[in-house]
């Protein structure tokens, strides 16, 4: 089986993230960063359909130099190869501009039988790209799988909607998001991280993957970030201990701000 | 007036308080049109009309609820392509959000999810959006194509606003890929009789503190007429579903009053929850990250605090 995962370079969230002011867009250079932990239970779902059926696990990623480092981690756990488009047009990309880069670099690698996403990403958190890349693709769009199987042609999953749990089916070739539900990622052995150091990463352009200048970056954006202000601090609430009476004094509250 | 797109949000003809959100908001741009997919429209319909839809589209076609996502966006396309309306509003869930995704790249339109307020001044829209585990309020507009705007529940008061829709009833066949993914069979949630976590005005959650007794923290949320919500770690541990999570990736709530129980308070868990209006602790850790976020916070065992609680409140209430 043929797999491509799409991984993110993140801004750790346990940071102080924010925005750079001179063009409202998110700062990536002035924070630490880290394969998104989302992204980490996608690579553990390809690794885990390999390990058992046999194939090959490519990861790919969008973003600046040090997005090679998620594209490293991916490689430690144990995928086979990396792509990494990187290219100075891409600075402030959407969603939109990230589906399509990520849609040509798919098919530029040829067929594979299973893209692979995480669930959203743990900075923009919109969710939205593994949508766009069904789309943009063609493939049938298995999203926020907690569970999943593979057999005879076709995957299924569980996902847990908002009106229940579903079970969904389709043949493949198709395109599948997980949740951090699915599986609990590996750590990259001794052997992994060595093993890793020898792995091939190509480093694609965007001429390279056929889409031009002009069609990504905060220029080709479809939305525009009028402004941005960090959320007042929440006034210092009143922390009482509880020494009996702190029922009461919830309560008093409770009524106090017309909740009861 | 324009058009404005409203996809209805329901169970069976069971309409979400959002649609009614959505019609509200709707109203500020121009006519709202409900677009209405699947079974259970005569349910539905007293809803739309109570809450100012001029035009219902209709969608009976089984295909178009026997395959996941891919089919709603191609209505949606569809309808708007004839319609030309001034935006798009969906439900900010995981799947209205995918449903706006597919949308935006078949317009060519901007989109914008998680708005948790649509401002419309002479025409022009500005959503805002409150990003980064709510540390950060953005504002922004559509450069392109159709607005298509994805709002959380509780971005706004739903005022009705009654009218007699006329009704146009859309043949739909979807195209390949789109009946691809089969919705095989769906487990409904089982009823709680509580509130839907999202909608609800109160939300009290249980965290590992409760050491998988959820019991207090469902009579708590009882007395007050809450949805009952829970951390990753009550949900990893087997004690409440993950359906009721709260956090990154889970639900993202944004009640009037959140009441967080045996919570630590992760970024995580606060990603689901810091917009909430008022937000209380319990907690016997009195260093516990939650207490930064409270307006007001009790440092104490909640086996003891919340059944005391849940009495007085249900002495208050008489
Ligand atoms: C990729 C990723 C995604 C995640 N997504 C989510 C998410 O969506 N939602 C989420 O919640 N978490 C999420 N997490 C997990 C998150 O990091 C925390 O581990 C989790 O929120 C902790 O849950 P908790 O607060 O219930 O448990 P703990 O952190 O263990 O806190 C338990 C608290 O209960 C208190 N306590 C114990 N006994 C009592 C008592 N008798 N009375 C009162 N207080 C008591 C303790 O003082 C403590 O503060 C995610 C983590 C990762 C890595």
């Amino acid at each position: 089986m043929n797999i491509v995962v799409c991984v993110k370079h993140v801004p750790d969230a346990q940071g102080d993230r924010t925005f750079r002011e001179s063009d409202n867009t998110t700062d990536r250079a002035n924070v630490d960063g880290l394969l998104s932990e989302l992204d980490e239970y996608a690579v553990e779902t390809a690794l885990q359909l390999v390990e058992a059926d046999g194939g090959e696990v490519t990861v790919v990623t969008m973003g600046p130099d040090q997005a090679s480092d998620a594209i490293k981690k991916a490689l430690q756990m144990g995928a086979d190869k990396g792509v990494h488009i990187c290219d100075d047009a891409l600075h402030g990309s959407d969603a939109v501009a990230t589906s399509l880069v990520l849609a040509k670099a798919i098919e530029k690698l040829g067929p594979v039988d299973l893209v692979v996403t995480g669930m959203a990403s743990t900075d923009g958190t919109m969710g939205v790209v593994p949508a766009m890349l069904a789309e943009r693709l063609g493939l049938p769009q298995v999203t926020f799988a907690s569970e999943i199987s593979v057999a005879d042609g076709a995957v299924t999953i569980r996902r847990d909607g908002d009106a229940g749990s579903q079970t969904i089916r389709s043949g493949l070739p198709a395109l599948v998001s997980v949740t951090d539900q699915i599986n609990e990622p590996r750590y990259p052995s001794f052997k992994g991280i060595m093993a890793a150091k020898k792995k091939p990463v190509e480093s694609w352009t965007l001429a390279d993957v056929g889409v031009g200048p002009d069609e990504v970056g905060l220029g080709a954006a479809w939305t525009t970030v009028s402004s941005f202000a960090a959320r007042p601090p929440r006034g210092a609430g009143t922390i009482v201990s509880d020494d009996g009476t702190g029922a009461d004094q919830l309560v008093a509250f409770l009524s106090e701000r017309k909740f009861v | 007036m324009a058009e404005v797109l409203v996809l209805v949000d329901h169970v069976g003809g069971t309409v979400r308080k959002t649609t009614s959100e959505l019609l509200t908001i709707a109203r500020r741009i121009g006519e709202p049109s409900a677009v209405f997919i699947g079974d259970g429209y005569d349910a539905a319909k007293g809803v739309l009309a109570a809450f100012g839809a001029q035009k219902v589209y209709r969608v009976d076609a089984a295909e178009a609820t026997a395959y996941l996502v891919a089919p709603q966006a191609e209505i949606l396309a569809q309808i708007a392509g004839a319609a030309s309306p001034a935006a798009i509003l969906v439900a900010s869930s995981a799947e209205g959000k995918e449903v706006a995704a597919r949308l935006a790249i078949k317009l060519s339109s901007g989109l914008v999810t998680d708005a948790v307020g649509v401002d419309v001044t002479d025409g022009a829209i500005t959503t805002t959006q409150s990003v980064f585990a709510g540390s950060y309020t953005v504002k922004a507009s559509v450069n392109r194509g159709t607005p298509i705007i994805a709002v959380k529940p509780n971005s706004a008061a739903p005022e009705e606003s009654p009218s007699s829709p006329s009704e146009e009833s859309v043949a739909y066949t979807p195209s390949g890929a789109s009946a691809a993914a089969a919705i095989v069979s769906t487990v409904p949630k089982a009823a709680s009789g509580r509130p839907e976590l999202t909608e609800a005005a109160i939300v009290v959650s249980g965290g590992r503190g409760t050491g998988g007794d959820f019991s207090k923290v469902e009579a708590f949320a009882d007395s007050l007429g809450a949805a009952v919500g829970a951390s990753r770690a009550a949900v990893d541990a087997g004690w409440y579903p993950h359906t009721s999570q709260v956090g990154q990736t889970g639900k993202q709530v944004s009640p009037s009053l959140y009441v967080a129980c045996g919570i630590s308070g992760a970024i995580q868990h606060r990603a689901g929850m810091q917009t909430s209006k008022t937000i209380i602790a319990v907690n016997k850790d009195p260093e516990a990250p939650i207490f930064e976020l409270v307006d007001f916070g009790v440092v104490g065992d909640l086996f003891a605090v919340l059944p005391d609680a849940t009495a007085k409140v249900a002495a208050a209430k008489g």
